[in-house]
């Protein structure tokens, strides 16, 4: 009884520690607040690097969701936005990595590796040998015979 | 027995395909090498250091007043015509503290002058702090909003830039400045900026 409590209470509290609220900031409409989530989410907390502007509470977390409503409000572009934040804290507060000469190969990798595997799955696939096994010569094929007769025999 | 004699004749056959496919079974260990290459320099990287890309590029504009003097304006300006560091702190920041003796030690030494930015932080804060520890600053700007922190790209206190007589950012260092950071790399490109005049 007590540890179901115990799971109750420890329920209760991760109930509670729901994401930071984004909530706080009056816009004048609904594209605006939603501009303002998307970005947000987009947007990684450099102080907490495994949360997004909207998920962390750090102080600075605070300060940069602030700065993105104020320019939401004044009507920068997404582009003009994301250019601010990049040009003061570089590509590193982008969660989704711009497609560029230095993140080619983070871009291309599964679609290589994809293409890899299917090459590997052709070249090696067990069905291929299988295919050549099953070439048996006029010899092996008498005694294969032969055996399966033994086999009968003694049944 | 006939088994066994089985086994026998297409043994030959049978070894030969593995020869011609040997490199095959080096594959994986290949990969495997490749990717603890990668784990090697990859995972070395402290991920708290995230590269400005502030370095090479005029100081931020901004204009803040003085901690000494709230009449007074510190502005980017102030940082052309000398070799200088731009050190920001603040009186929570427990890292700052850990670094402050370092700050005095180079402010003592008279190699370069140390501008402050005085971040997110209540000014009289600061003053009681530079009058029991020391002041190794020449001038301290309040930043108490922290929007020319972000101007700066600041993420985590204590932060230092290296700016260059033309007030172009040369270099940045996060975290606390070791006497060590000081003499091998902070010292060496003062010193280079200074006899190259900044280029």
């Amino acid at each position: 009884m007590a540890s179901r409590i115990g799971c109750l209470c420890l329920l209760l509290f991760f109930i509670t520690a729901s994401p930071a609220e984004i909530a706080g900031f009056p816009f004048e409409s609904e594209t605006q607040e939603q501009r303002f989530r998307d970005l947000s989410s987009e947007l990684r907390c450099l102080v907490c690097q495994n949360q997004s502007l909207a998920d962390s509470n750090a102080g600075l977390a605070q300060d940069l969701r602030s700065e993105l409503y104020e320019q939401v409000l004044t009507g920068n572009s997404n582009n003009q936005i994301i250019s601010f934040m990049t040009e003061r804290y570089g590509d590193f507060i982008l969660y989704k990595p711009r497609f560029a000469t230095k993140t080619l190969l983070l871009w291309l990798a599964p679609v290589l590796l994809f293409i890899v595997g299917i090459f590997c799955l052709i070249r090696f696939s067990k069905f291929k040998n299988q295919g050549q096994q099953t070439q048996v010569s006029e010899e092996e094929l008498l005694k294969i015979r032969e055996l399966l007769q033994a086999e009968e025999e003694k049944q | 027995m006939s088994q066994p004699a089985d086994t026998q004749t297409s043994s030959p056959e049978q070894q030969a395909k593995p020869k011609a496919k040997y490199w095959v079974y080096l594959l994986p260990l290949g990969l495997f090498a490749v990717l603890m290459v990668f784990f090697f320099f990859g995972l070395g990287l402290n991920p708290r250091l995230i590269p400005s890309p502030l370095i090479g590029q005029p100081t931020p504009v901004f204009s803040l007043p003085k901690l000494s003097n709230p009449d007074e304006m510190i502005q980017h300006t102030d940082f052309q015509g000398e070799v200088s560091l731009l050190n920001i702190w603040a009186t929570w920041c427990t890292s700052c503290r850990q670094e402050h003796p370092v700050l005095m030690k180079i402010a003592q030494s008279k190699e370069v002058p140390i501008h402050g930015l005085y971040y997110k932080d209540v000014p009289a804060l600061g003053v009681d702090w530079l009058q029991n520890y020391g002041d190794p600053y020449h001038d301290n700007a309040v930043d108490e909003d922290g929007k020319v922190g972000i101007e700066w790209g600041a993420y985590g206190t204590p932060e230092t830039f290296l700016i260059d007589q033309n007030g172009i950012i040369r270099y940045k260092h996060v975290g606390p400045i070791s006497w060590h950071d000081w003499e091998t790399t902070l010292l060496p490109m003062i010193t280079s900026l200074r006899n190259n005049n900044g280029v």
